[in-house]
Order: C-alpha cells, then sequence, then structure tokens
C-alpha cells in the first residue's frame, strides 16, 4: 500500500501545482479535483475510508461543483486567460516560491527524524478536541454558528433586489 | 415438518442461509489460496459481467421505455425490426457506432471527449455496489450509502463539463440547469436515504438489505419510511433529469441541452449513461425500501413464506427494480414539464422541509421505540 500512497501523493501535488499555474480557471478547478480525490485516496490508505468518502462528497462533490457552476456562469472568455496569464510572471513567483522552499526545507528536516521536540510538545487527538469543543467551549461554538447564521442573512440582505416601487422582486 | 418448511432449509442452505459472499471477497479467497487462475477468472468475470448488464440493461430500457410511451399514447411503437420491434434499439445503436463524431470547432476539445465518460463512469461505479442477490455482488464496501452518494454526486461534473466545453449557449443553459437541479435534489435524496441509514443502523448496502428480514422499510418504518420513499422516488427522478423533471434537456427552449453539441459515439455515451442511471436509481430504491433481493414474506405464515423463498433472490432484486423502473417511466409520460422556479419551488420549499420533518420523526421513532402504526411482521 506504501506505493498507492506514494503515487497518490504526487498525483496530489502535481495537480495542486497545477492548479496555481493554469491561466484558465475552469482547468484550474478540475486540477482541484483531482487533487482533492487523491488526497481522498491518501486517507482511504491510511484506513480512514469514512473521512474518504466525506472528502469526496462534500469537496469533490458539492463544493467544488459550485465552484465550477460559478465560474463557467461567469464564462471567462479568452482575454481574462490572457490577463492571467500576463500576472503570472517570473517576479511574482519568485517571492511565495522562496518562502515555500524554506517551508519545504523545515518540513523535510523533520521528516528525517529531525530534532522536532518542541518543549511541553503533547500530540492533540480529535477526541480531546472534539470534548474541548462540545464541553468548556460549547459557547463559542455555538455564538460562532449564530455569526455565520448572521453572515448568511446579511448577504442574502445584500443579495435581494428592490423594485423602485418598494415592492420586494419575486424570485 | 411440512415439505415447504424442507424446501425453505434446503434453499437457505444453498444460498448459506442468506449469508453475502460477494465477488471481492471471493477473489480475496483466491488469492489468499494461491490460485492465481480463479482469481483472475473471477475478476474477469465480475468486469464482464458488468460491462454485459451495462449493454443489455441499456438495450432493454430504451425498448421498453419506446414500447410503454407507444402504448401510453394509444400508438403501437416500433414494430418493424423483429417481431414487435425488439431489434429496433439494436438498429439504433449500430447507427450510432457507424455516424461521424463531430467536435464543434471552437469547443474545447480536450473536455469535450473527456466529459462523456467521466458520466458514464460516476454511473458503472455505483453497480459494482449494488447486492443483487447474496451471492451475487461485486464488492461491499462497509460505507455503501455514502459511496453512491460520493459518486453519483460526481456524475454531474460531466454534465457539466460537456455543456460549458460545447462552447454552446444552449448547452451551457442546459448544464447550468442539471447542475443546479442535480445538486438540489441529492439533498432531499441524501435526507431521505438517512432514514433507512436510521432504522438499518448500517451504511452497508448488504447490510441494509439484511436487516429487512423481518420486512421492507417501506412499511416497517411506521409511515415515515413510506414519506421517504415517496421523496426519495421524486428526488432520484429529479437527479437522474428524467420527465418531468428535464428541463435541462427541454427540447421546445434548448434544443437538446446539455449534449446538444454530441453526435455518434459520444451522444450515445450520455444517453445510455441516463438510461443505466434510471437502472441505477430504481435499484438503489429497491435495495433501500422495497427489501432488495429479500423474498417477500408476511409474518409467520411458513406456508407462504416458503413457497416466496422458492423465487430466487436475484428474480426479486430485478423485479423490484422494475416496478420501480415503471413507476418513473409512468411519472414521464403523465406529467407535463415543470418551469425552472417551479423546480426549484418544489425541491427547497416543499420536499426539503418534509424531509427534515421526517428525518426528525424518524429519529423520535427510532430513539424511543414509538410504533404508532400496527406492524404487518413481528
Amino acid at each position: 500500500m506504501n506505493a498507492v500512497f506514494y503515487i497518490a501523493a504526487a498525483v496530489a501535488a502535481v495537480s495542486t501545482i497545477m492548479v496555481v499555474s493554469r491561466s484558465n480557471a475552469v482547468y484550474s478547478l478540475l486540477y482541484l479535483i483531482v487533487s482533492l480525490l487523491s488526497v481522498a485516496l491518501i486517507f482511504f490508505v491510511l484506513g480512514a475510508p469514512f473521512i474518504a468518502a466525506l472528502e469526496v462528497i462534500i469537496y469533490a462533490g458539492a463544493i467544488m461543483v459550485l465552484f465550477v457552476f460559478t465560474i463557467m456562469m461567469l464564462n471567462l472568455g479568452p482575454q481574462t486567460a490572457e490577463q492571467e496569464r500576463k500576472w503570472l510572471s517570473g517576479r511574482a513567483w519568485a517571492g511565495p516560491s522562496i518562502l515555500v522552499a524554506i517551508l519545504m526545507a523545515e518540513m523535510l528536516y523533520v521528516l528525517w527524524g529531525g530534532d522536532h521536540q518542541v518543549e511541553g510538545r503533547h500530540i492533540v487527538e480529535p477526541k480531546e478536541v472534539s470534548v474541548a469543543l462540545y464541553g468548556p467551549y460549547v459557547m463559542i461554538v455555538e455564538l460562532s454558528s449564530m455569526l455565520l447564521l448572521g453572515g448568511l442573512v446579511a448577504a442574502y440582505h445584500l443579495g435581494r433586489r428592490v423594485h423602485g416601487d418598494g415592492k420586494e422582486q419575486q424570485p | 415438518m411440512t415439505a415447504t418448511s424442507l424446501t425453505y432449509f434446503a434453499i437457505a442452505a444453498a444460498q448459506g442461509a442468506f449469508k453475502n459472499v460477494t465477488v471481492s471477497e471471493r477473489t480475496a479467497q483466491a488469492f489468499a489460496d494461491g490460485s492465481w487462475i480463479l482469481a483472475i477468472v473471477y475478476i474477469v468475470v465480475a468486469l464482464g459481467g458488468l460491462a454485459a448488464l451495462v449493454t443489455l440493461s441499456g438495450l432493454v430500457l430504451i425498448y421498453v421505455e419506446r414500447k410503454l410511451a407507444a402504448h401510453f399514447q394509444c400508438r403501437l411503437g416500433p414494430m418493424r425490426v423483429g417481431w414487435h420491434g425488439i431489434f429496433q434499439t439494436v438498429a439504433d445503436a449500430v447507427k450510432l457506432l457507424l455516424k461521424e463524431d463531430v467536435i464543434p470547432e471552437k469547443a474545447d476539445k480536450a473536455m469535450h471527449l473527456l466529459a462523456p465518460f467521466l458520466s458514464m463512469m460516476a454511473t458503472v461505479m455505483v453497480l459494482g455496489v449494488l447486492p443483487y442477490s447474496p451471492i451475487l455482488q461485486i464488492t461491499d464496501i462497509n460505507i455503501g450509502v455514502l459511496f453512491v452518494t460520493a459518486v453519483s454526486g460526481f456524475g454531474v461534473m460531466g454534465i457539466l463539463l460537456g455543456g460549458w466545453s460545447s462552447n454552446n449557449k444552449w448547452s451551457m443553459v442546459g448544464a447550468m440547469r442539471a447542475g443546479a437541479q442535480i445538486i438540489s435534489y441529492e439533498i432531499s435524496a441524501t435526507l431521505a436515504l438517512l432514514v433507512v441509514v436510521l432504522f438499518s443502523g448500517s451504511l452497508s448496502l448488504a447490510e441494509i438489505v439484511q436487516s429487512q428480514d423481518a420486512g421492507w422499510w417501506i412499511w416497517r418504518a411506521n409511515g415515515v419510511g413510506f414519506v421517504s420513499f415517496i421523496i426519495f422516488v421524486i428526488a432520484v427522478t429529479a437527479e437522474i433529469n428524467r420527465t418531468p423533471f428535464d428541463i435541462p434537456e427541454g427540447e421546445s427552449e434548448l434544443a437538446a441541452g446539455f449534449h446538444t453539441e454530441y453526435s455518434g459515439l459520444r451522444f450515445s455515451f450520455f444517453f445510455l449513461a441516463e438510461f443505466i442511471n434510471m437502472f441505477v436509481v430504481s435499484g438503489m430504491t429497491a435495495t433501500l425500501f422495497l427489501g432488495g433481493w429479500m423474498p417477500f414474506h408476511i409474518g409467520a405464515w411458513a406456508g407462504f413464506n416458503g413457497f416466496m423463498d422458492l423465487i430466487p433472490p436475484v428474480l426479486w432484486f430485478t423485479g423490484k427494480t422494475s416496478v420501480v423502473i415503471f413507476l418513473i417511466m409512468w411519472f414521464r409520460w403523465t406529467f407535463p414539464r415543470l418551469r425552472v422556479d417551479q423546480l426549484m419551488y418544489l425541491e427547497w420549499k416543499v420536499l426539503l422541509p418534509i424531509g427534515f420533518v421526517n428525518l426528525f420523526a424518524a429519529a423520535v421513532v427510532v430513539l424511543y421505540n414509538l410504533y404508532p402504526f400496527p406492524i404487518l411482521v413481528p
């Protein structure tokens, strides 16, 4: 199964690079879907088929379809692709690439058994997160859900079209 | 011990007392035993069986649809090719295969070629987890229901891509409509399906069928099962873009919707995927609500039950699926096509609230063991 993991990880990495570098937005999204699917495969290989299925349903199935839907509806033509291509100049690449390279070096160092014992290190299990979320912090969870609801209502209010006579337009 | 109960035990023994043995388990067993040839034979048989199922059910469903449509409209339908036109679909398939494969000049070539395969792939992958009988299932995964939801949600990508890559306004509008419709109705279908998951306590399709040993969920779930059955059938009819929900390819306004620019083999892929989808959702309905391959039993009436057990499980599955398919075809020739706003109204303001309330009611029934209606089966 190790080979499966490495191949899936390689596909995920390559497709994620393609997401950033494509100038056609629809292609970027399709590569993002491939990336999410390979991450789902990684979850599956690591022994979490349930998370893998959820990854496919929620990200690849629902959220990405909505993204593709919106991008297709905007129907960005060749002009936009040309504009995007200009934005992706060598100078624009340089800064982020250096920063990412630093992170990459750090990650490789940690992977190759470097000294990663930060003072007072403690691995947090999902169970602890859940207990903390629904124990002492339950109020914050509820408040953040209220905030999300508020955002939803505000988005609806902004998106609503009102005619000159003050009557709301029926969708 | 009567003769009928003896037959029952003989059949139960022959079927391993309804114990599921999937093809993938057999293959793994053969690998473990070191007989590579047997394992390869199993894989080839499984793949060949799926291919045969896709081809045959496609041909049969298209013929049945045309015949039913004709008889609903007091016509005869295809009559010339073969006895009562049974080879009409074969003739049409050959014609489609020989047609020129046209790709529009301004189309996005790669995506235009890829889209029909995506659509077909999503459909065929579901066929691998449907339990056709206790001994006839390609593989049973413990998250079967989730898998079906995930894969069928993915099928919409093929339609969206096909419409977008054609570079045609009608295709585009058709694809947009299909996308909006499928992702909306998926919610209702999932809510209805969750009711069955609540009652059976499992996500595996084989275990859901096993859990209906004492009665099918459509009535054993006391009302909520029936409501979710109706919601599920309506939602999946919309998900596979069939009339009265076929606005993505409304001929009167959109030429042919998302597949306007497709011809020949690639068009037939979309067309076949649509019909296989009908088989898939009917099979899912039969599995979830109508007991899958479980024979029809009435309480502890041993004579009747033994007689019903004589019918092989695969025939039960086929029969139940055929009933649902007939229902969906009946819809098509009975109801007029909905408008876009009516379609969205039906989902978001009617089906979704009912689905939520139904799911809540189901949770209450399961939690407190409330059974307001008399149960037919102990």
